[in-house]
């Protein structure tokens, strides 16, 4: 089967006759087989996409089809459907079979968007390499020897490696855009309260956003349109959630841009990201947008404050996997104690654990003021700040991770340096503001990373708008 | 045994916490039905179960609820209300952590009105009522070797009511928790039964020497199911605490438990055992704002409360204090006893037969004045022909209103009229009787006229036979002056 890079290929196909759901599906399940060492897929939902291509290209025919109709989408594996199982790459969810199905789910199937699978992800979305999950980690498709980044690392792998058209993801600290600037993919991360969290596993929840990653803007466009909106089972969505703009505009207005200087000065940044990133913003002044450094002085705060919310908030969210009601339930409990200490001891993963005590710490009695009070003060800051730049700014651009993806391994024994993966995507995250990583660098060596965009709350549409056009321009010069 | 005499030199100091569950029609976050007495776990969607991905859904009545309470309570209504999570592991919470209210409760600063020992006016403080959500039931005693739970329960509305420490007997215990369990009653938010555990109640109690300004150090004594309890509760608790500090020993702070059985509390758990609960702020619902116009709305839709009527009753009825609280112990009694003296201005005739007849009646069928018949309006009409004299209490009680009871549809007036029970008040009639009965016992009269004036009552009964009852005491009584104190 030919690579897709977006929907309308595919519709086009389809109604030239060349094409049908049916086979599209059989095409992606094939390659999926195919790549099966790179463990992107913990499970292929082979009999419900097929059911669901059968009744798509029927609907086509009838022209009664909805807005997704030829993509094939596949989940992560903290997202749940009805009928299928959800584990969030965790032993402790090994078989459990969600009751219902999340409200991306329902709103993608509404509009017959199909669902091929769930994509391996770091235990509970904790991860920046994909090496937390209890079933292996993924390799990343460009090369075998690297990580595909996390947690979404499944997702990403999968758009990249082509088994299917546009994955969903999800974004707490850079778990959507960090695997994107890996893979070569384009990963949004949604502002905080346009996308319903109902039916995503939680990790940490003032700051999981469900978002896309896929090989065109036009897709995820089109994708945000159908998840983004209302949602009476998530009270934390916004009123400004509807996102109802079906074009693109190619002809976009001068911009005003701001970039971090400690962003593109820290320490840890790979020189050809930084040359890149440089380059970026010369090309972006030559077509007239005012680029200006900006500057920002919380950086060096961002990864511990978001650690000690998001540890905090996960360990009260991961209490109910406690081997009672549902999930694994250690062999060795012989009572209500040990079933909780023996079940989530084996049933957790050690990052899992390291976050749940890290977490468990920050809001004990004694030291609750001193970290968890306090990263929710700076967290307000951050937000302050960043609210002030995107107020004078349209958007703020940086390099999505300070390298590209590093070999598997190679850093899963240093947590710290782990955790600080996440220095430049974390911003967006804890101000809550949308952020996109485009795949515009390569390095030398062909692999390659992503610039990241962020704009002010709910401004995806010019976001999009003004990302579709910076991808065109460098995938013009490219050619 | 410590004697009276050491008792009486120390002070009481309770507090307590009341956790009533709220009658709303669906859970506190989640649309499950809240109800009591369907089969075990059948009220539980994947919110209720705590399933990997949901999230809760705030049901407003329990706000609703709250600000009733609050505003029967005299509280300040908090206008920014966060929810926080209390998280501890427990086999009957699903989700491993309990939504409530920690730094911002709904209500604050408010207070219930109660009677002291000495049956004076006392106030005690409301501190803070607070909107959180029931656990499920563990049931230890139906399995021999498991524990059953039911998550019915998990997710019912609880309003939680923490008092000052401003209770300082065991009596006034009891007449704060009954005047709370009429208040929710009376609101409609809780049917306010601590039987079946749908108000709750756990008691802080410390001792100091009388006319001390610090606090001892106090125990808390949990889950005590009936009003009776607490009362026994806190008086045992008190005097150990007092044993304690008489033989020289020191208060330790601790949760402690109720045996029923033998009355004593039992230590469960020390303060350095205590639960850190990481109480922190609920990231998966929104701040509710609760303004100025929500809070009028409420107000407009609160019914009459048990105090403004007692108040009502005694200062402007001139009822006696009794009379009052009993008319206002129950909610729709008392609406009764309104709507009765909306039909008629007597209004002490209209509580005796609300205490009397009335509710001898509904005690004797065992029913509530709901399901009482007769309307108002005729126990009304019933009062007014014993005000014109056309009937006696006596038919009125005995004849009419059995009458009355059998066939709920006809008015008294009828029933009195059909059974020729209407009074005779004419002279001619009466006359009759009277002479009928004095010729009948000639000697009795000349006793009479003797200075026997005691024989005027067998006068009367037989007239009063001869009548049958219908013949106006009254008059009757006067004719017979007439003819025979010469």
């Amino acid at each position: 089967m030919k690579k897709y890079l977006n929907l309308q290929d595919i519709r086009n196909d389809i109604d030239n006759g060349i094409l049908n759901c049916v086979d599209l599906v059989n095409g992606y399940i094939a390659n999926i087989k195919e790549s099966d060492n790179l463990n992107i897929f913990l499970e292929v939902f082979e009999d419900s996409a097929l059911r669901k291509a059968k009744e798509v290209d029927e609907k086509i025919k009838q022209g009664t089809a909805g807005k997704l109709a030829g993509m094939v989408i596949s989940i992560k594996d903290n997202i749940c459907y009805k009928g299928h199982k959800v584990t969030a790459s965790s032993k402790i969810l090994e078989g459990f079979e969600s009751l219902y199905s999340s409200t991306v789910v329902d709103k993608i199937l509404k509009e017959d968007g199909i669902i091929i699978g769930r994509t391996n992800c770091d235990e509970f979305a904790m991860g920046s390499s994909n090496e937390n999950s209890f079933y292996g980690n993924v390799k990343n498709p460009l090369d075998e020897d690297l990580t595909p980044g996390g947690s979404s690392g499944g997702a990403a792998s999968s758009v990249a490696a082509n088994l299917c058209l546009l994955a969903l993801g999800s974004d707490t600290g850079g778990s959507i855009r960090q695997p994107a600037s890996f893979t070569g993919t384009i990963g949004l991360k949604p502002t905080y309260g346009m996308v319903s969290r109902h039916g995503l596993i939680a990790y940490a929840s003032s700051f999981d956003q469900i978002g896309p990653i896929a090989n065109s803007i036009e897709d995820i466009n089109l994708i945000l349109n159908v998840i983004s909106g209302k949602d009476e089972y998530d009270s934390t969505l916004s009123k400004f959630s509807e996102y109802d703009y079906l074009e693109l505009v190619n002809d976009v207005p001068r911009m005003k841009i701001a970039f971090l200087d400690c962003y593109l000065n820290h320490s840890g940044i790979n020189p050809e990201v930084k040359a890149k990133t440089e380059e970026v913003i010369a090309s972006l002044k030559s077509m007239g947008h005012k680029v200006e450094m900006v500057d920002f002085d919380l950086l060096d705060q961002l990864v511990p404050t978001y650690y000690v919310i998001t540890t905090a908030e996960a360990s009260s969210n991961l209490a109910r996997y406690d081997g009672i009601h549902f999930g694994y339930r250690s062999k060795n409990a012989f009572d209500l104690e040990s079933t909780y200490l023996k079940s989530r001891s084996e049933g957790f993963g050690p990052e899992v654990k390291r976050r749940i005590m890290l977490g468990t710490y920050v809001l004990s009695a004694g030291y609750y003021d001193a970290y968890f009070t306090k990263a929710q003060k700076v967290r307000r800051l951050v937000r302050k700040r960043t609210k002030e730049i995107l107020k004078e700014y349209d958007f703020i651009i940086s390099p999505t991770t300070p390298h590209p993806a590093f070999e598997l391994g190679s850093q899963n024994q240093d947590p710290i340096k782990m955790y600080l993966e996440d220095i430049f995507t974390v911003q967006a995250n804890l101000a809550g503001n949308p952020a996109i990583s485009l795949p515009i660098g390569k390095t030398k060596a062909g692999l390659p990373f992503g610039i990241q965009l962020m704009a002010d709350d709910f401004k995806e549409k010019s976001l999009l708008d003004f990302s579709h056009n910076l991808i065109n321009n460098f995938a013009l010069k490219k050619a | 045994m410590i004697s009276q005499e050491i008792v009486d030199k120390y002070e009481i100091v309770v507090g307590l916490e009341i956790h009533a569950q709220l009658q709303t029609k669906s859970k506190a976050y989640s649309s499950d039905p809240n109800e009591f007495g369907v089969d075990p776990n059948t009220n539980v969607s994947p919110i209720t179960l705590g399933h990997p991905g949901t999230l809760p859904r705030f049901n407003k009545s329990t706000l609703e609820y709250g600000v009733r309470l609050g505003l029967a309570c005299s509280s300040k209504i908090n206008y920014e209300n966060q929810f926080a999570r209390k998280n501890y592991f427990y086999a009957d919470l699903p989700k491993g952590y309990q939504i409530t209210q920690d730094k911002t409760p709904l209500c604050t600063e408010g207070f219930i009105d109660i009677e002291d020992d000495s049956k004076k006016h006392k106030r005690i403080g409301i501190t803070r009522i607070h909107m959180e959500e029931d656990s499920g039931k563990s049931i230890h005693d139906l399995d021999p070797y498991n524990t059953l739970i039911d998550l019915n329960r998990a997710g019912v509305p609880l309003l939680e009511i923490v008092s000052e420490p401003d209770i300082r007997s065991p009596q006034e215990a009891y007449n704060y928790l009954t005047e709370v369990r009429k208040l929710v009653r009376y609101l409609e938010i809780c049917d306010g039964n601590m039987e079946e555990g749908s108000m709750r109640c756990d008691a802080n109690v410390s001792v100091r020497i009388k006319g001390s300004d610090t606090f001892g150090e106090r125990t808390e004594t949990k889950n005590l199911n009936s009003i009776r309890n607490v009362y026994r509760a806190i008086e045992f608790e008190a005097k150990r605490q007092i044993e304690i500090l008489e033989n020289g020993g020191e208060i330790h702070m601790e949760t402690r438990g109720f045996d029923a059985v033998t009355g004593q509390t039992i230590s469960q758990r020390s303060k350095e055992m205590a639960h850190d609960y990481r109480y922190f702020p609920e990231p998966d619902l929104q701040v509710v704002f609760v303004d100025e116009n929500y809070i009028e709305e409420v107000k407009t839709k609160l019914p009459p409360l048990p105090n403004e009527l007692k108040e009502k009753y005694i200062n402007s009825y001139s009822l006696s204090t009794y009379d009052a609280e009993v008319i206002t112990e129950e909610k729709y009694f008392a609406l009764y006893f309104e709507e009765l003296t909306n039909s008629t201005s007597n209004y002490k005739s209209a509580a005796n037969w609300m205490m009397g007849s009335i509710k001898s009646f509904l005690n004797e069928q065992a029913i509530s004045i709901q399901e009482f018949k007769i309307k108002p309006s005729q126990i009304a009409e019933l009062i007014d022909l014993i005000d014109e004299g056309k009937v006696s209490n006596t038919i009125a009680t005995q004849k009419i209103f059995p009458a009355m009871l059998e066939n709920h549809e006809t008015n008294p007036r009828d029933i009195a009229e059909k059974n020729q029970w209407i009074q005779q008040s004419d002279t001619s009639a009466l006359d009759e009787f009277v002479n009928e009965v004095l010729e009948k016992y000639p000697e009795k009269v000349k006793e009479y006229q003797d200075g026997k004036t005691g024989l005027l009552g067998l006068f009367m009964g037989e007239i009063m036979k001869l009548s049958k009852g219908k013949a106006d005491p009254k008059l009757t009584n006067q004719l017979l002056r007439n003819k025979l104190d010469l």
